[in-house]
């Protein structure tokens, strides 16, 4: 399983957002989740996959593609 | 100054059911609503009276997620109404669109809800919603971003009176030409383990665990508590002018509004209703009413010992034997803050309607209890005004008076 698919099944997850309306360059913003959706997010990051996101660095993503990118650079494995 | 405003729009999420129609039914039927909660499975006191076939995620999507069931209820009733007004929020000025929304608890599932995450997990894992979800204002502030409401905006907490307090509030706004149009009433959804059990070993519930759908009895000599229920009413008030102008149906006016503070107990009322009476009193002066032409009284009621008796006493001291009393609680149970708000919208139908709908329950009335309680059937009369009692604890106390 690759990051990208780990962070699909956690939106589904924790979101309710069915994966069929992901890809790598959808913004959260038009999964209409916000600044606090993406704190909800980063921990839930961290529970799953072992890495932590800072606030500030939460507060940058803009895709989903983002979070994959800055998931991998931290090391996360699945 | 004390000029009445019109009833435009109803919105009503009872435990009668989803939307003002089924829950009129629903009280006009006169048959309680109670039943075994799942969600309080054993606690002494397992029944409520809920919303049935409520789907938050059909309704709000997946921002239900987001908000507190009390804002979720608020929001579909604020839509029902702001929709039965005939009102189109994409073209009204907003700036004088108002909301003033009550209610008594707040988020009390959210803070149960994340107090387990902090215990279990810790502090790193409370939700960033915890704190919007649990605010008592929210429900307000929710409607306005939804409908575009630019102008006053809060919540009235006055316990089981926010729901009345926040539509005596909205009347002053239109009075005082803040507003054009106000969106008010009343909201709650507060019935977790940890409320009820506060509730119960404060004896206010009724312990009827073996038959649920005859606890909540108001005025009857068996009760012996309130059953807790969830509900949110939203009324949408304007100048009657302003509804003529658009040729817009109007089911009542609410014409007065008394506000008084017992000043005497916790949670216990006066005896012989003092503090109440002096909102009634002061509601018909501000409706311009005699106690005589009261035909209706929609009554606090909660179905406890001390409130029926005490009520009752202060109906027939300030408002004589004539007004046909009713508590829609033995049909909806006792939603707290919401309830002041549906009572209201209870009102302005038995004025539309010209029917009073019946008290669930009462098969042998209180002898101490010495009003003309409407039993068992709907009573079709000519109801030209109306009193709506609300007593919060902390002896807060909030009547509206509604006429034709």
């Amino acid at each position: 399983m690759s990051v990208y698919t780990k962070i699909v099944e956690l939106l589904d997850d924790k979101f309710g957002i069915a994966a069929d309306e992901v890809t790598e360059t959808t913004t959260f913003e038009a999964l209409d989740l916000d600044s606090l959706d993406l704190v909800e997010f980063s921990m839930a990051a961290e529970d799953e996959l072992g890495v932590k996101i800072e606030d500030e660095e939460a507060a940058e993503l803009k895709t989903v593609g983002d979070a994959v990118k800055l998931l991998e650079a931290k090391g996360a494995s699945v | 100054m004390n000029a009445p405003v019109a009833i435009t729009g109803l919105g009503l999420m009872t435990p009668g059911g989803i939307g003002a129609a089924a829950s009129w039914d629903a009280v006009l039927r006169g048959e309680s609503t109670a039943s075994p909660d799942p969600a309080l499975e054993g606690l002494d006191v397992d029944f409520s009276c809920r919303i049935p076939g409520f789907d938050p995620v059909e309704h709000l999507g997946r921002r239900a997620r987001k908000l507190d069931r009390f804002v979720q209820l608020a929001i579909v009733a604020a839509r029902e109404a702001i929709s039965d007004a005939g009102l189109d929020p994409e073209s009204w000025d907003g700036t004088r669109v108002g909301v003033v929304i009550g209610c008594g608890m707040g988020g009390a599932p959210t803070w149960e809800e994340q107090h387990s995450v902090l215990l279990e997990r810790g502090a790193n894992r409370v939700s960033p919603h915890l704190i919007p979800r649990m605010i008592p204002n929210m429900a307000a502030g929710h409607i306005a971003m939804e409908f575009g409401a630019h102008g006053p905006n809060l919540a009235t907490a006055t316990a089981c009176a926010s729901g009345a307090t926040a539509l005596g509030y909205a009347l002053d706004l239109l009075r005082l030409r803040r507003c054009d149009i106000v969106i008010a009433g009343g909201t709650e959804a507060g019935i977790t383990p940890l409320s009820i059990a506060g509730f119960n070993n404060m004896t206010a519930l009724s312990t009827r665990r073996d038959d649920p759908t005859a606890a909540s009895r108001p005025f009857d000599v068996g009760r012996d508590g309130f059953v807790a229920a969830e509900a949110a009413g939203v009324l949408v008030l304007e100048r009657p002018e302003d509804a003529a102008a658009r040729g817009q149906r109007v089911y009542a006016k609410l014409a007065g509004y008394g506000a008084s503070a017992d000043g005497h107990h916790v949670t216990a009322p006066d005896p012989q209703g003092a503090g109440g009476e002096l909102a009634v009193r002061a509601a018909l002066a501000d409706a311009g009413l005699e106690p005589g032409d009261i035909d209706h009284v929609n009554a606090h009621g909660t179905s406890t010992p001390l409130n029926d008796v005490s009520e009752a006493r202060m109906i027939s001291r300030v408002l004589g034997d004539r007004p046909a009393v009713t508590s829609t609680k033995g049909v909806t149970g006792h939603a707290l803050g919401g309830a002041g708000a549906i009572e209201a919208a209870f009102s302005a139908l038995a004025i539309h309607h010209q029917v009073i709908p019946p008290t669930a329950n009462l098969d042998s009335q209180d002898p101490e209890i010495e009003v003309d309680v409407v039993a068992k059937a709907p009573r079709e009369t000519s109801v030209e005004a109306v009193i709506s009692d609300s007593f919060g604890f902390g002896g807060q106390n909030a009547v509206l008076a509604f006429t034709k």
